[in-house]
């Protein structure tokens, strides 16, 4: 080859296989986002079905309950404006009590329960999840228009 | 008093650090001895009034002098004393002190080894880490003073975040910041030889070493961070792509293609102005790093500090560091052209792929990272992504670079024919191959994915024996302990950080594939199974640490009826913040770990107990040591010492071999 062509050669390869990962990372990128939604956007069907989304709130009080088994527990997340049921199999973070705030990822379920695969709690004492303040605050900005 | 002293000292050490920013620099450019010489008392002096600094805040927290704010809100007069001693970096004023610190470590430990720079080249060298430092120590004067005071001071500490209170975190934020910051100098070798237009295989030589040190510490303190989160977070879990993991795992991936890409420059000469926009690049993701761990603009189990402010001075920094030396780039880097040209079919090309991979590679992690925050930014809703995007992205970037690892050694520099290349790599392949199928069809697990990584981890292995006895076999005639020694330090150095990666791949393989895990209720006497393990349930003693009340259940783990270990997992509430800890239990094993924590307690008296059962998870460690200790190996090599005593030969060519 010469050279000419040998560097064409060169940077096409570099070009393709760089083309070749950007479009992997893309596809990837469009199957793995996971979205955020406040109970609120819940409630109102905002949430996809079938997928895998966040929702995120304070754990309302007097709400966990455990079953029989010990393991699966429910509980309700809120954003002070609406509720939604959370169920749960496994072990809870050290930070997960009721009225602090909590970030779960999972699906909704037909029954309108949220059927949680992981829960997110902070781990510091006087922090709350970035998410599940949002949740609240938006709440309390619908609630004060309505009030108006 | 000695709070006060230690602020003084930082400010001296700021202005120490303004003289060696600027006056070296002025030297360099008129070239001028005497003002060149200032550089090396300044760093010198510098470092001596940080280290002062940080003694006093350690003595701040050794006494527990609430009354500077940093320690009240860190510690606690019933913290065990080397836990105050760690507190110091616990959170964000004291771990940017511990940057600053660090960086004039390796500062003077450049003005200590630089007897064989040119003048000039050191001075400007000398400069831009100058530079740095200034960014740094006003960062920590104007918005993160850890000496500022609480009048009137507390009666008692808040304590150290719990998390924090272990081994793990004694070394691991050292350890990672001697790595992050370490690449401070590649980038100063190589904005110093921007400036002085000179770039060969002289600069790429005397980069070398320290950029392989400074992968060595990034290398070892991810290791011992994973561990942490492996054993602390009481999940079973290593690794979660989670951002503050992510912040040290992209400068690491871009520091590992500038190791590769320095070595053709040395050798070769080629790759000059790509070498140069990779130790940037890799500088300005450890700077992106600690923006993104210290802003608390992302959402993260384990990001700490939480203000706006001091984000933004970070991330101006940032700007100002990445603009001027792109700039920089610019304007200099189109005279780097050249550099000895290469086959399509030689080492070059097999470097080439490694580097262009590993950006990519570090490119979709900071895609990843990022995304979540520029759409939230834009107020376009709050999404995170999650393990699935990265695992989905990085296993089809990464085979390739084993595959290259593999065919690398084998190629000659500057040119080589592929045929006799395939047929000495041939035979390993196919072994590796069978073995793959074989081992995931007798471990029962036959996905796509096991069958991939044993096969890749089994080629790694068999190739490197191979390339031993190759290696080996080049001397004939010379005794076999001769022959052991004739291999240079450098070439052992390759060879055991590319084990160490097929030593990794089987440990992320297994434990993906085979781990098992069950939460389980359970009370005194009672009896649970994991994975052919038994476990009986002893029951919950009180256990009081020194600053905390613990919950400690013993269980009895067996296998076939033999006792293999007694556990003792726990669940601490420490006083000072009525926190709650789980502090798993483990039996560390060579091929599987047994990982026992505990949960809550039910109304009932019975306990949620997590069992796990993790094989070859170790060996996901033993890789990472193996890999840090070929960096070792590499940075030893004689050549390095040698060019200590006399000056380097200037010139890519005569070096070519």
């Amino acid at each position: 080859m010469k050279p000419r062509s040998k560097r064409l050669v060169l940077v096409g390869g570099g070009v393709a296989l760089l083309v070749a990962a950007v479009a992997l990372v893309l596809n990837a990128f469009q199957q793995n986002l996971v979205f955020f939604h406040t109970p609120t956007e819940v409630v109102a069907g905002k949430a996809p079905s079938g997928k895998t989304f966040r929702i995120g709130g304070l754990v309302e009080t007097g709400s966990i309950r455990r079953e029989a088994d010990g393991i699966t527990v429910r509980f309700a997340v809120t954003d002070t404006a609406k509720t939604i049921p959370v169920s749960y199999r496994g072990t809870l973070p050290d930070l997960f009590k009721e009225g602090k705030g909590a970030v779960v990822q999972g699906r909704l379920e037909a029954d309108g329960t949220f059927r949680a695969t992981e829960v997110l709690a902070k781990h510091d004492e006087n922090y709350m999840p970035p998410e599940a303040a949002h949740a609240v605050e938006q709440a309390h900005k619908a609630g004060a228009t309505v009030a108006q | 008093m000695i709070p006060e002293l230690g602020h003084f000292s930082l400010v001296l050490a700021l202005v120490l650090a303004l003289v060696q920013a600027v006056v070296p620099m002025v030297g360099a450019s008129r070239n001028r001895l005497t003002l060149m010489a200032v550089g090396r008392p300044a760093a010198q002096g510098q470092f001596f009034f940080v280290a002062f600094s940080f003694a006093c805040l350690t003595w701040a927290f050794v006494t527990s002098d609430f009354s500077v704010e940093y320690v009240a809100l860190h510690s606690n007069t019933a913290t065990p004393l080397y836990y105050r001693i760690t507190g110091v970096w616990g959170s964000h004023e004291g771990s940017l002190l511990l940057w600053a610190l660090v960086l004039a470590l390796w500062t003077v430990a450049v003005t200590v080894f630089s007897r064989h720079l040119p003048d000039v080249f050191l001075a400007r060298v000398l400069g831009v880490l100058g530079w740095v430092s200034v960014g740094f120590l006003a960062f920590l004067l104007v918005t993160s003073n850890p000496f500022e005071r609480l009048l009137p001071g507390a009666p008692e500490g808040r304590d150290l975040n719990p998390l924090l209170q272990d081994p793990g975190m004694i070394i691991h934020p050292p350890l990672l910041y001697m790595g992050y910051v370490g690449f401070s100098v590649a980038f100063a070798f190589a904005i110093a030889a921007l400036l002085s237009g000179r770039m060969d295989a002289a600069w790429a030589r005397w980069s070398r070493p320290w950029t392989t040190v400074a992968w060595v510490f990034l290398t070892a303190g991810i290791a011992v961070g994973s561990g942490w989160a492996y054993y602390e977070l009481g999940w079973g879990g290593w690794w979660f792509w989670d951002p503050v993991e992510n912040a040290s795992f992209m400068p690491w991936l871009l520091g590992t293609a500038l190791i590769h890409s320095l070595a053709v420059t040395e050798k070769r000469g080629a790759f000059r102005s790509w070498t140069v926009l990779l130790a940037i690049g890799a500088f300005s993701l450890s700077l992106l790093g600690t923006f993104l761990v210290r802003s608390g603009v992302i959402t993260s189990v384990h990001a700490f500090a939480t203000d706006p402010k001091r984000g933004l001075f970070i991330l101006f920094l940032l700007v100002v560091v990445i603009g001027v030396s792109l700039l920089l780039y610019a304007w200099r880097a189109p005279r780097l052209a050249g550099g000895g040209g290469f086959a399509f079919v030689s080492r070059e090309t097999a470097l080439l792929g490694n580097n262009v991979l590993l950006s990519v590679a570090s490119a979709s992690v900071l895609l990843g990272t990022l995304y979540p925050l520029f759409l939230d930014a834009l107020g376009m809703g709050k999404i995170s992504v999650g393990p699935p995007y990265f695992e989905a992205v990085f296993v089809p970037l990464m085979t390739p670079v084993v595959v290259l690892m593999m065919f690398g050694p084998f190629l000659r520099w500057k040119g080589d024919t592929l045929g006799p290349v395939l047929r000495r790599v041939a035979p390993a392949f196919a072994a590796s191959v069978a073995i793959g199928v074989g081992t995931a069809f007798a471990i029962g697990h036959a996905t796509p994915r096991t069958v991939l990584g044993l096969a890749l981890a089994a080629w790694v292995v068999l190739a490197s024996v191979q390339q031993l006895a190759a290696r080996l076999g080049e001397r004939a005639g010379a005794s076999s302990a001769a022959r052991l020694r004739g291999i240079p330090s450098a070439w052992w150095g390759m060879w055991l950080a590319h084990l160490g990666v097929g030593i990794f791949i089987i440990g992320v393989t297994l434990v993906g594939s085979l781990n098992q895990s069950l939460d389980v209720k359970m009370r005194d006497g009672q009896r649970a199974e994991l994975a052919g393990y038994g476990f009986v349930f002893r029951g919950v003693q009180d256990a009081a640490g020194p600053n905390y009340d613990a919950a400690r259940a013993t269980l009895e783990v067996s296998r076939d009826g033999v006792a293999i270990a007694t556990l003792r997992p726990e669940k601490r509430l420490y006083r000072a913040q009525g926190m709650p800890m789980t502090e798993a239990s483990i039996d560390i094993g060579p091929f599987r770990d047994v990982y026992v924590s505990l949960g809550e307690q039910l109304p009932d008296g019975s306990w949620i107990v997590s069992l796990y059962f993790k094989p070859f998870i170790s060996w996901i460690w033993l890789g990472c040591a193996l890999m840090a200790l070929g960096g070792i190996f590499a940075a030893a090599d004689r050549r390095y010492r040698r060019l200590a005593e006399r000056s380097a030969p200037a010139g890519a060519a005569r070096q070519a071999a």
